[in-house]
């Protein structure tokens, strides 16, 4: 049973990536073109060393959102506020940077902490909403996704708490000094951010405290059943609050790699869109810390080596398309998977009774 | 069929936002006054002109239908979070269909393609069973990603852009006749009051699109079909108690299955809005976010078609006067904050200690405002529609009445 389990895991999330590839093929014929050499197109630039190297440094963030959601997940909350957190991480770890001047690792110590402070506070919102209000989280994380953008684009105007620089036209935050920032390892001559570090040790730090905490224990019992959780003596009010802030603390790391190690200052250029992809890189990778990772790399993968696509006439928003119906088609199989277990257990069931009849009716 | 069992109960009823229509009438003739004293103390004339309630009625109509789409799968028990891509559908079906057929077919083809995004929301949540805010999330995805391939691919042919239609011919608009010109004569005689009063219908009632009042009927229609129709009935039992509602009799799926493409429809033409009424093209991200805000309103509005109506008249109030002048907007606060005053004193009269703490903190923040800020940030009148609903929830969220099962799975047979 086990085993089986272990195969439709792995068997899922390969199906759906699949049932896409047959999705776009499809589309891709009708437009005129061959599939088969776009996608070859695609997998011979994605797999070019240099750019290797930039999905890579993209995989550290979405990683960080992926774990962020994962967390959420297996809470059953549904933590669509990571755009806000991740955000709200990145401007206050670039202001508090840019505004002090420490000896090197405790300058960058302190970027990273201000970061998760400034996810997990914003989350606390949708917590405390959540827990002593009664309003759903989707709700509340989407509205305060909106005010966090608007919050920060009136913070970082001139006269607040950013800077204009000669010669540029959109607001930023002071740069952040080089004992802030975190140095990039050389590979394939391209630059991997060190912070990818700090997702390994998340990724495993996530994975420790789900399998050998208590803390972990009680969050999963809460998330597959609210009632008994609390019946065993667990708060499981406060586990919700708590890990929804600990999701918006993971969220709030999101942008600092790229914030350290490369353009060293926050401004509206940092991308949005994080809250869905975490979503999806979550379900994809079925919470696990590993297949989170593997899914974060398709996911930048794809993004990476779409504009390859515009050479042959293909819009390369296509990728969106394709990532969109990824996510459709593992949720689908999931709940085949689910029905399809279920199916069995209560055909198992069945012909047990059907055994233990005669005896019952002998008596 | 009977109509009585279709009716709200008395305490329904009196859950509602606003108790009575007397109050509401009230409450809107006050507003008015502090509006035309605050207007004749600041200048600020653009507040109750007639190109503000033009605009506004411009504004709300897409929010109105994007929360109408949200209100009608709500009440039938699924979450749309979809709304935002069924309106990307509308906006892109009407612009590239009313350029080859012109706009009326265009309006159609958005109904037809909204109607299709909502089925497809439907069988993935009712039939397949997948989680509501995933589904309605990888539809935003999905038809974002399918409206700039396919935009890629049409419009640079016809003399668009890759993120812009050609443009499309508009639809019909119309003056009333006898009423418009009745108004503005009142209008520009200047006399305090009346003259705020008659310019805001004078400017409703001029350069009225055609489309503008067929969609306005859908808040009346909705109304009807939920309260005293057999399957608003049924629409909202599914919403309320499935397992009940499928033991009575009703098919709950089939039930759903309509609404929520109804939602998707209505949503879809709200896109169409924005493509053919308030633009003549199609522009990527012309939506903005718009289907959030739409689900805002549903929220705001209690679940009822008048409330969603009367928030996306709120919020499109907040857009029209972003795209005017910013002293007309310090000027709104200003009377916002004298409303909340005059609020303060009331709850304070009544001994209602906590209420009346509230709306004295907002009225002493917007005095603060008034006399600290000299502009206020375009940010926080771009967010306020989610501000405003975020504190609705904080501080009515007990008082809200959302459809009991909305979001929550259902299958038949199982509990």
């Amino acid at each position: 049973m086990t085993k089986n389990r272990i195969f439709w895991a792995v068997a899922a999330p390969v199906a759906a990536i699949l049932n896409s590839l047959l999705f776009i093929y499809i589309i891709l014929k009708i437009r005129g073109v061959d599939p088969l050499s776009m996608f070859s197109l695609m997998i011979s630039y994605g797999f070019d060393p240099r750019n290797l190297v930039s999905e890579l440094n993209q995989t550290i963030a979405y990683y960080l959102a992926g774990v962020a959601a994962a967390i959420g997940f297996k809470m059953l909350l549904f933590n669509i506020g990571i755009d806000g957190q991740y955000r709200m991480g990145a401007f206050f770890g670039a202001v508090v940077g840019g505004a002090v001047a420490l000896p090197p690792v405790l300058h960058v110590l302190l970027i990273v902490i201000t970061a998760m402070i400034a996810g997990g506070l914003w989350a606390a919102v949708a917590g405390y909403l959540k827990v002593r209000r009664g309003v759903n989280e989707v709700i509340s994380n989407i509205m305060l996704n909106f005010i966090a953008a608007a919050v920060i684009s009136y913070l970082l105007l001139p006269s607040m708490l950013g800077t204009l620089p000669e010669g540029s036209q959109t607001a930023q935050t002071f740069p952040i000094p080089a004992s802030g920032q975190m140095p990039t390892i050389k590979a394939f001559d391209g630059e991997i951010y060190s912070f990818l570090f700090v997702a390994i040790f998340v990724g495993i730090a996530y994975w420790v405290m789900l399998n050998k905490t208590v803390f972990g224990f009680n969050l999963k019992a809460t998330g597959l059943s609210f009632r008994a959780a609390r019946a065993s003596g667990v708060n499981a009010p406060r586990m919700i609050f708590v890990t929804t802030v600990l999701s918006g603390a993971i969220a709030g790391l999101v942008g600092i790699g790229t914030l350290l190690s490369d353009t060293h200052k926050y401004s509206m250029a940092f991308p949005a869109g994080y809250a869905f992809t975490g979503l999806a890189l979550a379900l994809l990778g079925r919470n696990h810390p590993v297949g989170i990772f593997f899914a974060a790399f398709l996911w930048s993968f794809l993004e990476r080596s779409a504009p390859v696509l515009e050479f042959e006439g293909v819009p390369p928003e296509i990728v969106i398309v394709m990532q969109g119906t990824i996510v459709l088609s593992i949720v689908i199989a999931y709940e085949v998977v689910a029905r399809i277990n279920l199916r069995q257990q209560q055909r198992a069931v069945g012909s047990v009774s059907a055994e233990a009849q005669p005896i019952k009716e002998s008596n | 069929m009977s109509t009585q069992s279709a009716t709200p109960n008395k305490a329904e009823k009196a859950k509602s936002f606003f108790k009575s229509p007397a109050r509401v009438t009230i409450l809107i003739a006050i507003v008015f006054l502090v509006v035309s004293l605050v207007e004749n103390i600041t200048g600020a004339v653009d507040i109750s002109s007639p190109g503000t309630s033009g605009a506004t009625l411009r504004f709300a109509i897409p929010l109105l239908m994007a929360g109408l789409g949200g209100l009608w799968a709500e009440r039938a028990g699924v979450i749309n979070i979809g709304l935002e891509g069924m309106m990307i559908v509308g906006t892109w079906t009407a612009a590239w269909f009313g350029y080859l057929h012109g706009p009326w077919v265009g309006l159609l083809a958005a109904a037809i393609f909204g109607l299709l995004s909502g089925l497809f929301h439907a069988i993935l949540t009712v039939k397949i069973g997948i989680d509501q805010a995933v589904s309605g999330l990888a539809i935003n995805l999905i038809a974002a990603g399918a409206a700039r391939y396919l935009s890629g691919i049409f419009f640079p042919a016809v003399g668009g852009d890759r993120t812009i239609s050609p443009p499309v011919e508009t639809l019909p608009t119309f003056t009333v006749p006898v009423l418009a010109p009745f108004f503005q004569g009142i209008d520009e005689k200047n006399i305090f009051l009346i003259s705020n009063v008659s310019g805001l219908i004078y400017g409703l009632l001029t350069d009225l699109s055609v489309v503008t009042v067929g969609l306005l009927l859908f808040v009346p229609l909705t109304s009807w079909i939920l309260w005293r129709s057999k399957f608003g009935l049924r629409m909202r039992f599914s919403g309320e108690n499935p397992m009940a509602a499928e033991s009575l009799g009703i098919n709950v799926y089939m039930t759903r299955y309509i609404a929520i493409s109804v939602s998707g429809m209505l949503a879809s033409l709200g896109g169409a809005y924005l493509a053919l009424v308030a633009s003549s093209v199609y522009r990527e991200g012309q939506t903005a976010g718009r289907g959030f805000i739409g689900l805002a309103t549903v929220i705001f509005g209690n679940w009822r078609p008048g409330g969603v109506f009367a928030g996306s008249v709120l919020f499109g109030f907040t857009d029209a006067l972003r795209v005017r002048q910013s002293d007309s907007v310090m000027a709104m606060i200003m009377a916002a904050g004298i409303v909340a005053g005059l609020l303060s004193l009331y709850y304070v009269l009544s001994r209602k200690w906590k209420p009346a703490a509230v709306s004295g903190g907002i009225a002493l923040f917007a005095l603060w405002m008034n006399l600290r800020v000299t502009n206020i940030p375009q940010e926080f009148i771009t967010a306020f529609p989610n501000l405003a609903t975020l504190i609705v929830l904080t501080f009515l969220a007990q008082r809200l009445t959302p459809p009991a099962m909305a979001g929550m799975p259902y299958r038949r047979g199982s509990e």
